[in-house]
């Protein structure tokens, strides 16, 4: 690949050096939005130990944000190569698709601005939509932990979509974003804000990639859903950043009253991977399903930590977390269902299960309840084990042998989240993605 | 049921709530100073090590911050300032009820304590404060050796047996609490089964606070010898005060192999108590330990039995029954450590919050690496009566390695309109219908209770359900 940074020096770590923020480039607010969350973020402590929200956590890799400096800008030919590289989904099947490189949109296919239609990189929506932008930007509070990294995003983000569907209108096909990490030590700070109108509907996926697998990126994303009432977002993450790397995602769900927002988080890179969501419940019949996949392996971590907050009554939501640890790879989920007081009739699910494919895997779960109001209905559930010999044995006696046994039943347990999306092409994509991943296993 | 607020709930402690004048010889003052330490060593006549001990301990109790970046701040309300640490007549425990003082023997008439040591029990300490007024076991027991001794009495006489064990399970560091009660200890059970024993009936100690601003630290030791087995039982009461009190206990039980310890309480702290107690066992090869714990009392209890399986095939359990009221918060759960291999255990918990009372499950769960054939069950219930009423859910979980299988699941509830309606529509009025249901969710945990136990239970809950609907 083209861009090779020494960056060993510390004296620029993204922690130290403050951003170089260009006059011309983006208009006054948002440089001195940026320079104050530059403040603030310099002024937090980063996590400890003693810290709950880190309970678990693997403090190193922590720390290691630290040696991460800012993304030099990719040269034109890693630019068209990564661009021919950014093939998920069919034209056919999705709606449109911008490619960002070290934070710089390097491919542009979007649907026209029709009929209040906004669908922009963040840079340009700062200037041509500032107004309706800073209605939304960064306004969900990061709350599990990753207060100073998402203070640290926010000073720094200048990629990502912005995507506002007006009432009514309806996305049927999904807007695809790559975000790629080029350079060693290069740290990206993508952002996604999706705004719906009454009864919209609309799909994106994310993807957070390096260009080289030899090269340890960060990527520092936030992700805020904005539900109006009676619509419809569908969203998906999908991290698969070099083993080397390291991922903090921290993303929002807001859902108004009858809204319907299903996420769902596909772990297959990075070395440390630390996600945050949450989903607020804020208007009777209001939905959000959260669901997610790893597949971690070799010595990758996922550290998830979720939070359902239902403020207000007859509101639903639904979590499904499931990770397939093999060799020493570890997970670690805490996730907690927050009902409020005078949210009665919340129903709220929230499963973490954990498969552990290796005796040297290691599954942390801290599944939580917080229940400040009654008639409700909320339970969780949190597994972790192995593959049992009555599984395996169900196969044997139908002639399959135990190894495919194995992949078979693996690749079931992960299968069941990603049809909950209800999307047929993006579930096939996202299968053809963990497949590959068990096929490098074996 | 109705959604509207709930009437203020008369709780019903009456059974506890008086308190006879003080006339203690031994009062250690206000506050906590290495004099205080002294002073308690002094009385007690103790060795060197244990007033060593105690003094190392109250440094590890100055350093260690209050665990408030996890725990309720109601912690900050603790003045430890104003607490008395120790309080007594510095007689020894009598054997017979006829030497124990008036005041003090008509304190556990009214509670009951010698009719049910006549009816059941093979064994009885009762604490008045610091100190233990009454202890006695069996005949037939003590000629098997078995040992049942208040803690001073036990590192004084058996120093063999005790000093092993003392302070190993639960090491004076492991919180600001235990901390604490290392520093100040006094009471509480030292029991010793040899091998071979099985106690048929309970062992009881009853726990009474007299005193106002009175702190409580007993410390309790129960040592079941090889393919012995016990049961001890606890009761707890105090009047209730205009201030607050604080009760912090540590217990601590070692199961040698094939052992079998059933350790059960029932707290019915009046609503101003501060419930701090570490309690913790450890099981060998093939042990067993159980821990059946009922909170019903206190202002605010913390309270995670734990059990450290550290043989093969050692089983742990806790069984909890919690029930807060308004003004209560019942922050109970359990810890279950897995040090060898196929060691099960087995948590189920089951909480009540009525009016705004508050209920707290907190787990933690380890099962380390190169262990084969390790289980662990977790069920947690809640059922929320009022629609202030409040529950929170904390377990934590790790499992490494893929020869071990844990399950946790948790589940709030109500009870639904449909088995009052169902109820009424048979006669029963609204409030026997709810007392009826209550009793059906803890049902299956409250058996779990030796029988006298468990109707008293019953009538418990009855008592502090009553006025809550409508």
């Amino acid at each position: 690949m083209g861009v090779i940074v020494e960056a060993e020096n510390k004296s620029s770590s993204i922690l130290e050096e403050a951003p170089a923020w260009d006059a011309s480039e983006f208009p006054d607010w948002y440089r001195e939005m940026q320079e104050s969350a530059w403040e603030a973020a310099r002024a937090l402590p980063l996590p400890r130990a003693k810290n709950e929200p880190w309970r678990f956590a693997n403090l190193k890799q922590v720390a290691a944000v630290g040696d991460y400096v800012a993304a030099p800008p990719v040269d034109e030919e890693t630019a068209r190569e990564l661009v021919a590289r950014s093939r998920m989904l069919d034209t056919s099947e999705h709606r449109g698709k911008l490619v960002f490189a070290n934070e710089t949109l390097v491919h542009d296919e979007r649907p026209d601005e029709d009929g209040g239609l906004i669908c922009a990189s963040l840079a340009e929506a700062v200037t041509t939509h500032g107004q309706r932008l800073q209605e939304y930007f960064m306004t969900q509070e990061a709350t599990l932990g990753s207060e100073k990294f998402a203070l640290l995003h926010k000073s720094r983000t200048r990629s990502g979509l912005f995507l506002y569907v007006p009432a009514g209108m309806e996305l049927t096909l999904p807007i695809e974003v790559y975000h790629y990490v080029a350079g060693h030590c290069a740290s990206i700070f993508p952002h996604t804000l999706i705004v719906t109108g009454e009864n919209a509907k609309v799909t994106v996926v994310d993807y957070y990639q390096s260009a080289s697998e030899d090269e340890a990126g960060l990527s520092c994303g936030v992700v805020d859903l904005v539900a109006g009432q009676g619509s419809q977002i569908r969203y998906v993450a999908c991290q698969n950043l070099s083993t080397r790397s390291a991922n903090i995602h921290i993303s929002s769900t807001l859902a108004s009253a009858d809204a319907d927002v299903k996420s769902l988080q596909l772990q297959l890179g990075s070395a440390w991977s630390r996600t945050e969501s949450v989903s607020h419940l804020s208007g009777k019949g209001a939905n959000s399903d959260m669901l997610s996949v790893a597949v971690p392996a070799a010595g990758q971590e996922v550290d998830q930590r979720t939070l359902q907050h239902h403020a207000e009554a007859h509101t639903t939501s639904d979590l499904l977390y499931k990770n397939a640890l093999s060799d020493r790879s570890r997970s670690v989920f805490a996730g907690l269902i927050m009902v409020d007081e005078g949210a009665h009739y919340t129903d709220a699910y929230q499963t973490c299960r954990n498969l552990l494919l290796s005796d040297d895997a290691e599954a942390n779960a801290m599944p939580g309840l917080e229940i400040n109001a009654d008639q409700v209905k909320c339970s969780h559930g949190s597994t972790s084990g192995p593959i049992t010999d009555e599984e395996i044995f169900y196969f044997k006696a139908r002639g399959i042998p135990a190894e495919t046994a194995k992949q078979l039943i693996t690749f079931g347990f992960t299968a069941e989240v990603l049809a909950k999306l209800e999307q047929p092409a993006i579930e096939a994509l996202l299968s053809r993605l963990v497949e590959a991943k068990f096929e490098k296993l074996a | 049921m109705s959604a509207e607020a709930s009437t203020a709930i008369d709780i019903d402690r009456s059974v506890g709530d008086f308190s006879y004048p003080e006339q203690h010889t031994f009062d250690a003052g206000t506050g906590l100073t290495p004099q205080t330490i002294d002073y308690i060593s002094d009385v007690k006549k103790e060795a060197d090590w244990i007033r060593k001990f105690r003094h190392r301990a109250l440094k590890v109790f100055q350093e260690k911050p209050m665990p408030t970046h996890w725990a309720t701040k109601d912690l900050e309300n603790i003045d430890f300032d104003k607490i008395r640490y120790y309080l007594s007549r510095g007689q020894q425990p009598t054997r017979s009820w006829e030497d124990v003082p008036d005041d003090m023997k008509e304190t556990f008439e009214r509670l009951g304590i010698p009719e049910q040591e006549r009816k059941f029990l093979a064994g009885v300490e009762a604490q008045f404060d610091s100190e233990a007024a009454y202890s006695n076991v069996k005949e037939s027991l003590e000629k098997q050796g078995v040992i049942f001794v208040n803690s001073t009495e036990g590192l004084r006489e058996h120093p063999e047996l005790f000093r092993k064990w003392f302070g190993k399970v639960i090491p004076t560091g492991d919180n600001k609490f235990s901390a604490l009660n290392s520093a100040v200890f006094s009471g509480g059970s030292f029991i010793y089964v040899p091998p071979g024993v099985k106690v048929s009936h309970p062992l009881q100690a009853y726990f009474r606070i007299n005193a106002e601003n009175f702190g409580q630290f007993e410390r309790t030791l129960i040592i079941a010898d090889e393919g012995s087995e016990v049961m001890y039982m606890e009761g707890c009461t105090a009047p209730k005060f205009e201030t607050s009190t604080l009760h912090s206990a540590v217990v601590e039980l070692v199961a040698m192999p094939h052992a079998k310890i059933q350790y059960v309480t029932v707290q019915n702290w009046s609503a101003n108590v501060f419930n701090l107690v570490t309690k913790r066992g450890m099981a060998h090869e093939n042990a067993e330990i159980r821990w059946i714990d009922c909170n019903i009392g206190s202002r605010l209890t913390m309270k995670y039995p734990g059990v450290v399986m550290k043989g093969r095939k050692a089983r742990g359990e806790v069984i909890s029954i919690a029930l807060a009221n308004d003004g209560q918060h019942q922050d109970t759960g359990a810890k279950m450590i897995h040090a060898a291999d196929e060691t099960t255990s087995n948590i189920v918990s089951k909480s009540i919050s009525v009016g705004q009372g508050r209920a707290t499950y907190r787990g933690q769960v380890h099962i380390p690496k190169h262990l084969k054939g390790c289980k662990n069950n977790t069920e947690c219930d809640a059922l929320l009566i009022n629609p202030k009423s409040k529950t929170d859910t904390y377990p934590a979980i790790t499992v490494r390695g893929n020869q071990h299988a844990t399950q946790h699941e948790a589940s709030v509830s109500q009870v639904s309109e449909d088995q009052i309606f169902y109820m009424k529509q048979r006669g029963l009025s609204e409030a026997e219908a709810m007392s009826l249901s209550v009793n059906g969710f803890v049902n299956d945990l409250v058996r779990e209770f030796p029988m006298e136990y468990s109707v008293e239970l019953k009538r418990l809950i009855d008592l502090e359900m009553e006025g809550s609907v409508g």
